[in-house]
């Protein structure tokens, strides 16, 4: 794409963005709690407040209902303001302002007013930090009409996701993973975008299909390749956006396949992973060799005890059982 | 100081609001329409004198009682009436209805009925003044029920700390849809919930247009010298139900309001107050009020019939407008 590619951890990679559209449109400001501290936020707000200054990178007191709403209505005069949710698990206090008001607001007015506003939400797995610091909440946003969503799982698709949501007429909720903070390639030095609604097939193959959503296409992606030594051949999807999702590049990979795992962050019950595998089934069914499996945290809130938590992540051996699964079914 | 085309501004606006209000009791008891509407009747000093102090550039958001509001700030009464009556050329194109009214090409950026929901938003408004210096004003109107909400004092916590161009206006009506005061808080005094945030607050009586109006002003004057934000409570009263005319619910009487403070309160009906304060301190006449009455009956009348024959939206178009395209 570029010749002024360089390696970029995922982390320095939304830095990118930001500071790309803060510098292109003054209109993009920053606003949420710990935006001025890397324990809040790693990197991604590195060297901001120096470049733009507290009246666009606004650092807030513990007040997450306000401060989104406070982003969804200079949305709606607007701005195009990105709100930081450091740990998701607080952007449960701003379900009014997200659910009731932005994502309904276009339909409610009719199209006469719109909220362009992303609201950036960091899953902060494992860490022994228990069920109130590790929470995936994308499935529950899944659910409601008027909402994007993307989950960049590499560096290059943090930024370009990052930039095409803050450009986005429409509430965009940004969900990425400290997982994948430390994560690196190459990513171009200037502004570019993702667009939201493309799923990108990470690895080509003719034995199964494996959906992947988030840290979990990290995952499958690694394993895929470890499995070509088994003599597996297993195409990787990388879902990348959750909505509105790319069914034609699914379709088209499960069509020759006939056999599908889906992986996801999340929970099982009602989940992401749940509604890609119906998707799947209504439109696919005479092509499937195999039920749509799905590899997913189990119906249980985050533990803390380091070896609890081993039993309730699923690793890329958990993932290569379900495979043989999905595989060896006659 | 108020000219007498000021003044007569204020009143017109008012009798609009007030008449409006009326004239949509027999179409929903002839359930031309099921969509919930919160009558304003009663209230109409609040909108009229808080709007008068505002410019078109200037930013409103509303709540579920939002007609006033709307219509104070400037929005259009057949686009009003026809999203109302769930019509095509509705002011939210039929997809809101009485409770999502939106006209932002006269700053009025919307209302929702999620109590205390657009505050935030509100906060967002003069936020986004603030850091484009545009000096605009935003005003939050919100109800005593409001008040039990904790992201008000978030808002308000962070109005202050960022001196935002933002006014708290609270309209106190005495009751949260069916519960009195008396039994949400121990004071029936809101204002003085702003003053631990060290915000500028006052109480003034919400059925003398001209008292809000100046209260209003100075508020106004205030924020926009970078003096923001400013609460005011603004005591008035309901002449309908939380909902409809008079809160029949299929049948039963659920205002369970008391008959003799329904009626004190009636005579402190804002329009009627203010169209004797400007005939005794012959500012004008009452053939010349009355003459304006007429008009405006005429107006809404009209808006009404325009309102009935416009089409529905087609059934084809149903998600459309999910997402802005």
């Amino acid at each position: 794409m570029s010749s002024n590619n360089r390696k970029l951890q995922y982390s320095l990679a939304i830095n990118e963005a930001l500071k790309q559209k803060m510098a292109l449109d003054e209109s993009v400001f920053l606003i949420g709690q710990g935006v001025k501290s890397p324990w809040y936020v790693g990197n991604t707000a590195k060297d901001l407040l120096e470049l733009y200054g507290n009246a666009r990178v606004i650092d807030t007191p513990v007040s997450e209902n306000a401060m989104t709403g406070a982003a969804v209505g200079a949305a709606i005069v607007g701005m195009r303001p990105i709100v930081v949710h450091p740990r998701m698990d607080f952007m449960l206090y701003a379900f009014d302002p997200i659910i009731n008001q932005a994502a309904n607001w276009s339909y409610m007015s009719g199209g006469k007013s719109n909220v362009p506003v992303v609201i950036w939400g960091i899953v902060n797995r494992g860490g022994e930090q228990a069920a109130q610091h590790s929470q995936a909440l994308h499935g529950l946003f899944n659910h409601i009409p008027g909402l994007k969503i993307v989950m960049p799982a590499t560096p290059y698709d943090a930024k370009g996701l990052m930039v095409a949501a803050i450009e986005d007429d429409n509430p965009v909720i940004y969900i990425d993973d400290r997982w994948l903070y430390e994560v690196e390639e190459d990513v171009p030095e200037e502004s570019f975008t993702i667009p939201i609604g493309k799923a990108a097939v990470r690895k080509l193959g003719n034995d199964v299909t494996i959906i992947g959503i988030s840290y979990m296409a990290h995952l499958t992606l690694l394993l895929a390749n470890e499995l070509e030594n088994d003599n597996i051949h297993c195409a990787v999807i990388d879902v990348r956006t959750l909505k509105p999702l790319d069914i034609e590049t699914i379709f088209e990979s499960v069509k020759k396949t006939g056999r599908v795992v889906v992986t996801d962050v999340g929970w099982l019950t009602g989940g992401v992973a749940g509604d890609i595998s119906a998707v799947i089934t209504e439109n696919c069914f005479k092509y499937l060799k195999a039920p749509v499996m799905r590899v997913t945290l189990p119906d249980c809130p985050a533990p803390s005890s380091g070896v609890l938590e081993e039993a309730y992540y699923p690793t890329k051996d958990d993932i290569k059982r379900v495979i043989n699964q999905v595989i060896h079914y006659k | 100081m108020l000219s007498n085309s000021d003044l007569q501004k204020l009143y017109r606006d008012m009798v609009k609001i007030k008449f409006v209000e009326e004239t949509l009791i027999k179409p929903i008891n002839d359930k031309l329409f099921k969509c919930p509407v919160h009558l304003y009747s009663g209230q109409e000093a609040v909108a009229v004198g808080v709007c008068a102090a505002l410019t078109t550039n200037d930013y409103v958001f509303s709540t579920h009682r939002s007609h006033g509001h709307y219509l104070a700030k400037g929005g259009d009464l057949k686009a009003m009436l026809a999203e109302i009556y769930g019509k095509e050329a509705g002011c939210s194109r039929g997809r809101g209805g009485s409770m999502h009214l939106y006209a932002p090409e006269v700053g009025f950026c919307g209302s929702a009925p999620i109590v205390a929901g657009t505050i935030s938003l509100a906060l967002g408004g003069a936020l986004a003044s603030s850091i484009r210096n545009d000096n605009r004003v935003t005003v939050c109107f919100f109800g005593d029920g409001a008040v039990g909400e904790g992201v008000l004092y978030e808002s308000l916590n962070f109005a202050a700390l960022k001196k935002l161009p933002v006014i708290f206006a609270c309209e106190n009506n005495l009751y949260s849809t069916h519960l009195p005061i008396r039994e949400c808080r121990i004071s029936e005094d809101v204002y003085r919930i702003a003053e631990p945030f060290g915000i500028r607050t006052s109480k003034i009586d919400g059925n003398d247009v001209l008292s809000v109006y100046i209260s209003a002003q100075k508020a106004v004057e205030a924020c926009r010298y970078g003096d923001g934000p400013e609460f005011i409570e603004f005591k008035t009263y309901r002449m309908r139900g939380h909902v409809g005319p008079d809160d029949n619910i299929q049948g039963t009487h659920t205002d369970i309001r008391p008959r003799s403070e329904v009626e004190n309160w009636s005579r402190e009906d804002p329009v009627s107050k203010f169209k004797r304060y400007l005939i005794k301190n012959s500012i004008f006449q009452t053939f010349e009020l009355n003459e304006i009455d007429a008009e405006i009956e005429q107006e809404i009348h009209e808006a009404h019939t325009y309102a009935q024959n416009n089409p529905f939206p087609t059934k084809s178009d149903l998600k459309k407008y999910v997402f802005k395209q």
